[in-house]
């Protein structure tokens, strides 16, 4: 560690660490974003469970082909809420309201968030929304899938539907309100020395989410009051039969839900690129590629929702449009993928569990991006529309890649949060279980679709029944994956070894303070000595170019053959100086 | 940029930063920029809305459909006068609590206010004496939708009003310093206007 970096790493820690709050404010109105984070992380964690069980429910009926362990109608009902339930109850809420509420202000070096109390109200809609969603079993839960296309779910229950809408409607305001707030906080609130270049890559993911959810959300609010109008008064907005049309509830409904998958993948996105140049202690390559192509993928992300549809009647014109638009989003991500993949190349990794899934994160999402691209073609998808490879496909995405993603940033920042280690024994076994569950489960589902097995039925065709057998096998090792990461962090939180205030040796402001950080995070306006990913590089101003006194210990010396080097590179050992001008982020 | 200072040890910067008061210092107001992203959000839903209406005009062979009476035009054109001349009235209110003039406040804010409630009253009178009904067609189901949705939101630029009035009548409460809920009222107003102009052109006159 450089001199610059030990400095900046001790200068910002507050003098006295404040006593640790007692267990009762994470069920107050607490404006602290830390404690809200944390209510965010339990909060989500529970109904992810929820969802999972859910999920497992959905398996075990496709186990064999027919209709038996649940009637059709619960059938629908279970995936309906499946999907509602992991949107917009945990993977949205998750990786923005958790871990952006979290991390934001601290790696930004601002004491709280822009709007406290906002913050706390966006938080405290979520339970009520989310016991909303599972009290319409009681009466009869929606069935119309999560999309909810009308003219189905005009016919359907009203009950199951209204509480359907309500309840989406709660969490989409949630999710504008913490959007706006996010917004505010990283323009406004950076420690003064930190431009937008010096931001850690996760604060650009989250104002490149932010922004999507500011914009699009309130669209399929829009689609949802139209919608509620047609369930209860009878209006005929989505309704053929009285002069409406519902192929507009699908672009209304598509403007908001294609993005939502961005908003789904980009702070993920930030959190790996956090993750991998720290545990492979070397600077993020590409830090302005990686920034920018996030709000590539932002402004793209907002004009590709017709690729939903393009067996819904789309003049072929458009279909032109929003396959050409769709395609070119595989380039703002292909750069962040090179990117990541040129920061592990030489790098010297470390054998954290946190890595592992980031790397396992870019092996499925990999998979799962190539199968948008090809589902991105007209013709291909007219074949493959409505069948199981658009399940494979959002399920590589959405859970190899966000879900991955989030398990990753759970044992990485698990130390700063809680101020102690995850076990990283536990932690192999979750990932080993996971990953193997998830391809098992997923993999099978692409020749599923390929040979025409409709998604949305309770019942299929006995061919299938073999490869819906090894999806559901898979599903339960994936449901059993969950029993470690609980056990592990609920072990970790009570008995874990403590953690220090830096356990990964990382350069970014979060980790400048204790773990737990105090109620106003830093003493003052935090010290910026390096950059957020300078590991291993001369440090940022030119005068503290004299060697750390303590020399005789390696980790703690900038030298060419320092530990904290990948590869001591001859060419750099002959000349140091040569390394003075690679910072990223000056 | 905060630079370090090879000469100090850790130390000497946690000595500085406790003795600096900075450590409590006021929490930045940003309310400004948060309320101008709220309505940008606010406005794509009208955007949204607005979409719909155009899909459906164009999926439908004729527009409005039969037998729907054609929109008056006099009284919501009256209306719309009333809206935009009361953006230039509120801009006055703005100018006042300036120049420190209470006062000025108050009654710029309720002319604004009046002319709001007029609005509202045209609005209703328009609702009472029309020929068709929230379902009568698809036409007439977003018109009442659009107009409603713009109608609630002129209401609660109205409370607005009457709130910064209310709090207005505690002495220095709003001076040339400090008056957020003047001007977010005021940017508020604006944006319902706004709105209304697009409403207007595209509801009444295309």
């Amino acid at each position: 560690m450089t001199q610059a970096a030990q400095i900046q790493e001790q200068a910002n820690r507050p003098a006295h660490p404040e006593k640790k709050g007692d267990w009762k404010q994470y069920f107050t109105f607490s404006t602290d974003h830390k404690v809200i984070g944390i209510q965010y992380l339990v909060t989500t964690f529970v109904f992810y469970l929820i969802g999972g069980v859910l999920a497992t429910m959905v398996r075990t009926e496709l186990a064999t082909p027919e209709s038996d362990f649940v009637s059709r109608e619960v059938y629908n009902s279970l995936f309906t809420v499946h999907a509602t339930v992991m949107i917009f109850l945990w993977i949205v809420p998750a990786g923005t309201g958790g871990f952006g509420n979290y991390l934001v202000p601290l790696m930004i070096g601002a004491r709280d968030m822009a709007f406290p109390k906002l913050n706390a109200l966006a938080f405290w809609m979520i339970p009520p929304a989310g016991i909303l969603l599972m009290s319409s079993f009681l009466v009869g839960a929606p069935g119309a899938g999560w999309t909810n296309y009308p003219p189905l779910s005009l016919i359907s229950g009203k009950a199951g539907e209204m509480i359907w809408i309500l309840s989406v409607l709660t969490l989409g305001t949630s999710s504008i309100l913490a959007a706006i707030n996010f917004l505010v906080t990283i323009a406004k609130m950076r420690t003064p020395g930190m431009g937008w270049n010096q931001m850690p890559l996760f604060c650009w993911a989250m104002f490149a989410t932010s922004i999507l959810a500011v914009i699009a959300t309130p669209v399929l609010a829009g689609a949802l009051i139209l919608l509620s109008f047609d369930v209860l008064i009878g209006t005929a907005f989505f309704n053929p039969t009285g002069g409406g049309d519902p192929i507009v509830y699908q672009h209304l409904f598509w403007f908001y839900s294609h993005p939502a998958v961005y908003i789904m993948i980009l702070p993920v996105f930030g959190m790996i690129s956090e993750l991998i140049s720290v545990h492979a202690r070397k600077p993020i390559f590409g830090y302005k590629a990686i920034a920018y192509s996030s709000l590539a993928i932002c402004g793209l992300g907002l004009i590709v929702w017709v690729h939903h549809m393009f067996t819904s009647g789309t003049p072929p014109w458009m279909r032109m449009f929003f396959m050409i638009t769709t395609m070119i989003i595989a380039v703002p991500t292909g750069i962040k993928v090179f990117s990541w993949l040129a920061t592990l190349w030489g790098g010297k990794l470390d054998d954290s569990s946190a890595l592992l899934f980031a790397m396992g994160f870019i092996a499925l999402f990999v998979i799962g991006g190539i199968s948008g691209v090809m589902t991105a073609s007209v013709p291909f998808d007219i074949h493959v529309h409505d069948t199981y490879f658009v399940v494979a496909h959002l399920h590589y995405v959405l859970f190899g890649g966000s879900v991955f993603g989030l398990y990753g940033a759970f044992y990485h920042w698990f130390p700063k949060i809680t101020g102690r280690m995850m076990n990283e024994a536990w932690g192999k076994a979750h990932f080993w279980l996971s990953f193997v569950g998830f391809n098992l489960a997923f993999m099978p589902m692409h020749k599923l679709g390929l040979e025409g097995m409709n998604r949305r039925i309770a019942e299929y065709d006995p061919k299938f029944a073999t490869l819906n057998l090894i999806c559901t096998i898979g599903a339960f090792l994936l449901a059993m994956s969950t029993i470690p990461f609980i056990v592990n962090v609920t072990w970790s939180w009570l008995r874990g070894e403590p953690a220090g205030d830096n356990p990964w040796r990382a350069l970014t402001l979060e980790w400048m303070t204790t773990s737990p950080p105090p109620p106003e995070n830093f003493i003052a306006d935090p010290v910026l000595a390096t950059g957020p990913y300078d590991y291993g590089l001369a440090p940022r101003s030119t005068e503290v170019d004299v060697p750390f006194s303590d020399a005789s210990n390696p980790a703690l010396s900038a030298g060419p053959s320092s530990t904290l080097r990948a590869k001591p590179d001859p060419v750099v050992a002959a000349n140091p100086s040569d390394r003075g001008t690679e910072s990223n982020n000056r | 940029m905060t630079t370090i200072d090879p000469a100090k040890t850790s130390r000497d910067y946690q000595q500085e930063a406790i003795a600096e008061p900075a450590h409590h210092q006021e929490h930045p107001d940003l309310r400004i920029p948060g309320l101008i992203v709220f309505l940008a959000a606010e406005g794509m839903i009208f955007l949204g809305l607005f979409m719909a209406y155009i899909a459906f005009r164009a999926v439908t062979p004729d527009w409005p459909p039969e037998g729907t009476p054609k929109l008056e035009l006099l009284l919501p054109g009256i209306n719309t006068a009333v809206l935009i001349g009361s953006s230039f009235v509120i801009h006055n209110a703005d100018q006042a609590i300036q120049k420190n003039d209470v006062k000025g406040l108050r009654l710029w804010f309720g002319i604004t206010a009046l002319m709001g409630a007029v609005f509202l009253a045209g609005q209703l009178y328009e609702y009472f004496h029309l020929e068709f009904g929230l379902r009568t067609n698809i036409f007439a189901s977003t018109f009442y939708v659009l107009t409603g949705f713009h109608g609630l939101h002129v209401c609660f630029g109205l409370i607005l009003m009457l709130a910064v009035l209310w709090r207005s009548r505690v002495p220095n409460h709003y001076n040339s310093e400090k008056h957020f809920g003047v001007q977010a009222a005021e940017i508020y107003w604006h944006f319902v206007d706004v709105i209304w102009i697009i409403l207007f052109i595209l509801l009444y006159l295309l």
